[in-house]
């Protein structure tokens, strides 16, 4: 540690042409974990975030907790989640989609990070008894996603990070997988240069470019929501794949969730969600149905919905159900569309009222009766209809009619940077770059290629971040 | 739709929270807030006193503004808690007195402090008011005992029955299902968390002031405060029970138990206030219900010109100022009973009693599972 003075009235010098040894593009939790790494490995660290101050963070905001191996269970932990188990989950989720052995190093080094994390001022949510039960994969952060980056900003400025919002990096220099600089646009100075001897990215994938989605999903990607940051729009990645460093996951996916359709087009968050497909039916703008909402448990559904909506015409679709299963899911922040009479429930939602009653009979006519458990596979199906609802069929039959509009909401995207252990991001031609890391969202492809299971993204970012500033640290200090 | 506009705006916010959830660790608000799925007006003004305005929620927010989602609770359960102290109060039209707090305060205190110095002179020749009194009966010869027992008596009197009315109110508002009578282990409960301010710990870190570096400055305040106030009440009781029991009068020696009650009281009660004001002053304006500042600072201002004129007495006693520091000190405690029920007092028995429900709505859930 040098000693550097601390800047405790928050005020930050704007920076001209100052040197530093770790510059960090991004400002989410991979970033600050690089930029708190790097410090703590004696160098002197800029952090450039493009967004404004209370938006900094991209997307680890609107997270909500961590998946690490551990070998015991802990006071916020109920029980063991070992290495093997982990890796058994990932593969699972992947399909296999994954970099094995970056993956292994990943979760080995997930059960420091547990510790490590604290030591930065994260604080976990404990358990109150009664109202809160603990996880056994996830640690929880005490007041969320923010939270956890409130306390990454305190310890990083504590410790003599120099961090910058509103900072728009509009081109990197690099030469033969070199980095050597790059031009800043701020609101203050106009465009500087800022050089350093260390680079790392991570600043996050491209889900909020709405032009680049529509490269790969055409003009559907206009009816998308994006979930998380405005921020989020890919130049950082756009601009190292384009000067040769080698990408990795598929540039035509990402992850998506069915959100509700009255969700802002950014930023909704973890509150637009909706978890009532198993308790109803899931019709089009058509008032057909179109997929077995009975085929898998949670967290699998969830994840295959947002696909299923983007897959329809006008990627719009109409969770329906009755008012009897109302209070079987938890509290939403939009209110369900009520109709007395299924006609005018399909009036409200725009929908051929006759349709829809033929698709509410249909199904209602194919249920079976059975014993309902929302919490296992169980046996009320129906029979005699395309498609099946194969779990949790029941009739949708008691007024008022209930229906949540649904859009696909956009999560994060998996084409990123292609890195080693050391969280080097790899060239075109295989060689590692002298002195460019990444870490976070920016090179998650590495260790999910498809898939998602809750809180890697914050693994992948925390791990790959401490890895990626220790490594960028040693290497300006030699 | 609520009665008021700012629990129309309670209930949107706690519709939002209640789909996120990611504060239910931080204090007692949200974990009561998941207890509900639809919100009443006695709901939300249960939530709204039980928040503690640390701050937590509105610095880890997700969705504080500027986003447009506008998510400030600590602002808006300020504003609605406020609200519900002038809903409450009795009698009715009384209600009033909330609006206009922090003038109403000062012109009570002043009147009541020139009541008590008119009111010296009226009965005493000014040679009394100035002369130098010492030894058991000093304070006495300028009031008698027994009308000073008897004028703070009917004022503390008329306090309790004020703040019962209004506490009844209160809780028949917030609905208590349970019949309305709290168990043991609940009162018990609720006495901790009270007496610890747990809940001001912004989840752990200490409470939010001036901007998003958390501290405990408030708490600690907060703490010289309430037990300077209740050290002073305490030597109040002792003294009385001397006088009335064991004949002993005051003024009584340093090392006496009313004096050394009184003094570490004081000490409370005069730094505790001045460091609540410089909080409430330097605290960001977005977790504060800044139309109710006089309410705040009137109340602030009431408990540390009672210390401190308590203290300037104490040390004062055997000189010729001892009259009119007297005077000023019983004009002081006297404001402060009678405008108890109408001012920022209250927010502690409120609290207090919303801290009793959670505990009882917990136990409930527990035994529930």
């Amino acid at each position: 540690m040098n000693s550097v003075v601390s800047i405790l009235n928050g005020a930050i010098t704007p920076v001209t042409s100052k040197r530093y040894d770790v510059l960090v593009i991004g400002g989410g939790n991979a970033a600050l974990c690089a930029a708190i790494a790097a410090r703590r490995g004696g160098a002197s660290v800029l952090v450039l975030e493009g967004a404004p101050k209370f938006y900094r963070g991209g997307n680890t905001r609107h997270t909500r907790n961590m998946r690490c191996a551990h070998d015991a269970a802990t006071k916020i932990l109920t029980g063991p989640y070992t290495e093997d188990e982990f890796w058994e989950d990932l593969l699972r989720v992947t399909g296999g989609q994954t970099d094995e052995v970056l993956a292994r190093h990943m979760i080995r080094e997930s059960k420091d990070i547990l510790n490590w994390i604290v030591e930065q001022g994260v604080r976990w949510q404990p358990s109150l008894g009664g109202t809160l039960s603990l996880g056994r994969t996830n640690s929880f952060f005490l007041g969320g996603g923010r939270a956890m980056l409130n306390a990454l900003y305190l310890t990083a400025e504590r410790l003599g990070v120099d961090v910058e919002y509103d900072a728009e990096v509009t081109d990197l220099v690099i030469e033969d997988g070199m980095f050597l600089a790059a031009h800043v646009k701020r609101p203050i100075n106009g465009e500087t240069e800022i050089s350093a001897t260390s680079l790392v990215a991570a600043a996050g994938g491209f889900e909020a470019n709405i032009e680049w989605l529509k490269e790969h999903w055409g003009d559907a990607a206009d009816n998308f929501l994006i979930r998380g940051t405005p921020y989020n729009r890919g130049s950082i990645l756009k601009m190292l794949l384009g000067k040769g460093v080698q990408e990795i996951g598929d540039p035509t996916q990402c992850h998506a969730v069915a959100i509700d359709a009255r969700a802002p087009k950014f930023d909704g968050g973890i509150i637009t969600r909706h978890d009532s497909v198993v308790f109803g039916i899931v019709v089009n703008k058509h008032a057909e149905r179109f997929y077995d909402e009975g085929e898998d448990i949670w967290p699998k559904r969830y994840a295959i919905w947002g696909r299923l909506v983007a897959a329809q015409p006008d990627q719009i679709a109409y969770i329906i159900f009755d008012s009897t299963v109302v209070t079987s899911f938890m509290p939403t922040l939009f209110p369900p569309i009520a109709g007395q009479t299924v006609a005018e429930l399909a009036g409200k939602l725009g929908l051929d009222p006759a349709a829809l009653e033929n698709t509410i009979t249909d199904f209602n006519a194919a249920v079976r009766p059975g014993k309902f458990d929302h919490t296992i596979l169980d046996d009320c199906r129906t029979e005699g209809i395309t498609p099946p609802k194969t779990h949790w069929a029941r009739r949708i039959e008691t007024a008022p009619y209930l229906a949540y509009p649904v859009r696909p909401g956009i999560t994060f995207t998996y084409l990123g940077t292609r890195v080693n252990k050391e969280a080097r991001m790899l060239m075109k031609d295989g060689k590692p770059s002298a002195n460019m890391f990444a870490a976070g969202e920016i090179m998650a492809g590495n260790v999910l290629g498809k898939g998602y299971a809750a809180g890697i993204g914050m693994t992948i970012g925390s791990v790959f971040g401490r890895i990626a500033g220790r490594e960028a640290a040693k290497h300006a200090r030699n | 739709m609520h009665g008021t506009k700012i629990l129309d705006e309670a209930d949107r916010l706690m519709t939002v929270c209640n789909s996120c959830r990611y504060c239910e660790g931080l204090c007692a608000v949200f974990p009561a807030m998941e207890m509900r799925r639809a919100f009443s007006d006695g709901d939300l003004n249960y939530l709204a006193n039980l928040c503690h305005s640390c701050g937590a929620c509105y610095v880890d927010c997700q969705f504080s503004p500027p986003h447009e989602f506008n998510v400030n609770v600590p602002k808006t359960l300020a504003i609605a808690r406020a609200e519900s102290y002038a809903a409450y109060a009795w009698p009715r039209p009384l209600s009033g007195a909330f609006a206009r707090n922090g003038l109403v305060i000062s012109i009570v205190a002043a009147l009541s402090m020139a009541a008590f110095i008119l009111g010296f002179v009226a009965l005493n020749d000014r040679t009394v008011l100035f002369g130098v009194h010492t030894g058991p009966g000093a304070f006495y010869r300028l009031m008698p005992h027994n009308t000073m027992a008897a004028l703070f008596g009917a004022a503390l009197l008329y306090a309790i029955l004020a703040l019962v009315m209004s506490v009844r109110a209160f809780w028949r508002d917030i609905g208590d299902p349970i019949g309305g009578r709290a168990d043991g282990g609940s009162l018990l409960q609720a006495i901790r968390d009270a007496g610890e301010l747990r809940y001001l710990h912004g989840g752990g870190v200490g409470c939010f002031n001036e901007d998003d570096r958390p501290t405990d400055r408030r708490k600690l305040y907060h703490h010289l405060t309430f037990y300077g106030f209740l050290l002073c009440f305490a030597a109040t009781s002792v003294a009385t029970l001397y006088h009335y029991l064991l004949g002993r009068e005051a003024p009584y020696p340093l090392w006496d138990l009313p004096v050394v009650l009184g003094a570490l009281g004081g000490i409370g009660l005069i730094v505790g206030p001045i460091g609540l004001f410089v909080a409430k002053m330097r605290r960001a304006p977005e977790l504060l219900d800044q139309e109710r500042y006089g309410m705040d600072v009137g109340f602030i201002a009431m408990l540390f010109l009672t210390g401190a004129t308590g203290m300037a007495l104490l040390i004062l006693r055997e000189t010729a100022a001892m009259g009119p520091l007297l005077a000023l000190h019983l004009g002081a405690v006297f404001a402060l009973f009678i405008t108890m029920p109408y001012g920022k007092f209250v927010h502690g028995i409120y609290r207090f009693l919303a801290l009793v429900r959670y505990a009882k709505e917990r136990r409930a859930e527990m035994i529930a599972e």
